[in-house]
């Protein structure tokens, strides 16, 4: 008698585990909800803003044009964070909690990155980050519920290995106080020094800043053969203007560390041309990219930066991954990211189990005005650096990494 | 002594001379906000979005104006900029005059604040939707190309930088010159000791303030012009900007004229040194000294006790 309550038992156990595995195969909240948390009126919102608005939405219609998924409904929400931590904060804490968002995509900041990404921690929620820089994302500031899409500040350093190795041996740095700069300026210094090469020195400016020219005549009067300007958006646009009219780019090179195509375009290619730029993604790179890019430009009127392509692609592999699992559970459709090989047109590469999704990376050099053939053809490709040298290699300080 | 933070004494004047150029842009705009506080009793907060106009409209006149009347090859350069795009914004400054801020003169000094406040929103608003966040570029005039190798401070002065402090300063003091030394500016001046004795005396007083107020626009707008080739013309250029004149302005002594342009050619020295000693802190510089001055002396280094 009590083996047969047994049997009935444990028959009842895995019938309820049947039950509500089943459960879990259901789309939470029955919709579908995507977050686009970015700047959309501050300093990077050229790169990141309306354009991250646009490229999700591009997505979630390619997937689907009814917009649906699993026979439930795709919904897509967006917000300004202002490159506020805080706001980030409460933004994404209100989106989890009332607003029933399952993913944050775009992220640009990396101190609102690394807001959200906790967060998403606390409440079992995925965070998508095409926007922010630090290696920190994926190194002693990981979660386990984050991929890092587009770039960081290790890509970056790493990009600059030719020069040293081509004899540009002695730097000296023009940084933006403050997190990213200090994490860009520390990566790509590591570079120069394990390559034979010297920082000569370093001044830092307020974020943001306007007028660099007392930075550049320090870095000037350094003597370094390369000036690596470790900023972005509004301020690098503004170092390399003034270290032009200061007639520094003649004797010593200038570096910006991190630029967008969109920064470029801002400048114009007679201020601009020759400079090292290092992405990865440019419109003009292939036919694949060339047809998206020109459909972005369609709706956006302006191309794409590689933080637009990232959000495009984060979306759209994300409503693949719950497609092939049947879910939009927060784990399995994280295993399923950083188990599938992702190759969509836009960027091809693996994402690794510390968040970061490894991927080519490229050297461009910015083309003379009288080598471009209209607005937006800026850049002859220069190098490509594979994804296995251009990521940082996966290291213990990210408590994922075993 | 100097070697010991790493500076030469070249190295020092040359930072000392950028200083200088900054510190004139502060002296030209802390001009224009004395002005219009002095006389008419208006903070004016839309100032900075006067200044980005001012840069703005240099801009549009450069590349945009040809294509708009189907004359791609017009262009109006920059001379002419930077006599027309003071005017221009000086017009608009008078009309939201007429239509705004006189009605607020009999009230608390929070009321001017604020409308002026949002205004300066709404026109940075506007201006961010039409152009995006990461600005124009307006190249520097063929005239002003180049500039002067000062080796013996190891230095390259461009001209620009040199016309913008020369410019500067010859309109501060022109400025200076009318409002202290002419008919015309004993007037202004007597219209803020007291105004209705001034109107009873048959002197049009509303219209003096409002051209008044369009002066110290137009003044705004010049310094817009002065700065379209040095920084990116971007629609927030002028709320960087504005709160680092306030403080030039407070510590000057709100409503002295030649207080306004000494502070803001020593504040800009100031932070220039800054900038060589501890460049971490030459954005905050400023507004230490305003802290103590305000303590010490509330009415400002050259202001008046009222």
């Amino acid at each position: 008698m009590k083996r047969n309550t047994l049997t009935k038992a444990v028959a009842a156990i895995f019938v309820a585990a049947a039950a509500s595995s089943s459960f879990a195969q259901k789309i939470s909240d029955d919709v579908v909800k995507i977050g686009v948390l970015t700047d959309m009126s501050g300093t990077y919102s050229d790169l990141a803003g309306k354009g991250s608005v646009v490229a999700a939405e591009m997505a979630i219609e390619d997937y689907s044009k009814s917009k649906t998924i699993l026979g439930k409904k795709i919904e897509l929400i967006s917000a300004d964070h202002q490159n506020k931590a805080d706001i980030t904060a409460n933004k994404a804490r209100e989106w989890f909690d009332k607003e029933k968002v399952d993913v944050i995509v775009d992220l640009v900041t990396t101190s609102a990155a690394l807001a959200a990404m906790e967060i998403g921690e606390q409440k079992n929620k995925i965070t998508l980050n095409s926007g922010a820089a630090s290696l920190d994302i994926t190194r002693s500031k990981c979660t386990a519920n984050n991929v890092h899409w587009v770039y960081d500040t290790y890509n970056l350093g790493k990009s600059r290995e030719a020069l040293v190795k081509a004899g540009k041996k002695s730097w000296f740095f023009v940084t933006a106080d403050y997190a990213f700069g200090h994490n860009l300026e520390r990566d790509t210094a590591q570079i120069v020094t394990s390559n034979g090469g010297t920082v000569v020195g370093s001044v830092r400016h307020p974020f943001p800043g306007s007028d660099f020219s007392s930075f550049l005549l320090k870095a000037q009067s350094s003597g370094a053969q390369v000036i690596g300007l470790a900023n972005a958006g509004q301020d690098t646009i503004n170092s390399v203007k003034q270290a032009a009219e200061f007639g520094i780019s003649q004797k010593q090179t200038i570096v910006p560390l991190l630029t967008f195509i969109t920064d470029v375009h801002s400048l114009g290619l007679k201020a601009a041309q020759g400079l090292s730029v290092a992405e990865s993604f440019y419109w003009d790179l292939n036919d694949k990219t060339r047809a998206w890019s020109k459909r972005f430009y369609d709706k956006h009127k302006r191309m794409p930066s590689m933080v637009h392509a990232g959000v495009y692609s984060s979306v759209m592999n994300y409503l693949k991954a719950i497609e092939s699992t049947k879910t939009d559970d927060t784990k399995a459709v994280m295993d399923k990211l950083k188990s599938t090989p992702i190759d969509d047109g836009l960027f091809k590469g693996n994402i690794q189990v510390n968040g970061k999704f490894s991927h080519d990376f490229y050297v461009f050099e910015v083309k003379k005005p009288n080598e471009s053939k209209g607005p937006w053809d800026y850049y002859k490709l220069v190098a490509t650096i594979p994804a296995a040298e251009a990521s940082a290699p996966l290291d213990k300080s990210c408590k994922l990494v075993k | 002594m100097l070697e010991a933070f790493g500076i030469t004494p070249q190295a020092l004047i040359a930072q000392l001379l950028v200083g200088l150029i900054n510190g004139s842009f502060y002296a030209i705009l802390s001009l224009g906000l004395a002005i219009i506080f002095g006389l008419l009793n208006v903070i004016n907060f839309t100032h900075g979005a006067q200044y980005m106009l001012g840069a703005f409209f240099a801009w549009i006149g450069l590349t945009q104006v040809g294509n708009w009347l189907g004359m791609p090859d017009f262009s109006i350069n920059y001379w002419v900029a930077l006599v027309a795009a003071p005017l221009l914004v000086g017009a608009i400054g008078i009309v939201m005059e007429r239509l705004m801020l006189k009605r607020l003169y009999h009230l608390d000094h929070l009321y001017g604040l604020l409308l002026t406040f949002g205004l300066a929103l709404v026109i940075e608003g506007m201006f961010r939707h039409w152009y995006g966040i990461s600005g124009e570029s307006y190249s520097v005039p063929e005239a002003l190309q180049g500039g002067f190798r000062l080796e013996s401070f190891g230095l390259f002065l461009p001209k620009y930088r040199m016309w913008v402090i020369v410019a500067s300063l010859a309109v501060c003091i022109a400025t200076w010159y009318m409002i202290e030394r002419t008919k015309l500016g004993n007037y202004l001046r007597a219209g803020t000791e007291n105004p209705k004795l001034l109107q009873a005396l048959g002197i049009n007083v509303p219209l003096m303030i409002t051209l008044t107020y369009g002066f110290g626009v137009a003044l705004a707008a010049f310094a817009g012009v002065l700065a379209a080739p040095v920084f990116q013309v971007n629609p927030v250029m002028g709320s960087n900007l504005i709160i680092v004149v306030f403080a030039v302005v407070v510590i000057g002594g709100m409503g002295s004229i030649a207080g306004s342009i000494v502070t803001g050619l020593a504040l800009g020295l100031l932070e220039g040194l800054t900038k060589v000693f501890y460049p971490e802190a030459s954005s905050m510089v400023i507004f230490v000294v305003m802290a103590i001055v305000l303590l010490v002396r509330p009415a400002g280094l050259f202001g008046k006790e009222k």
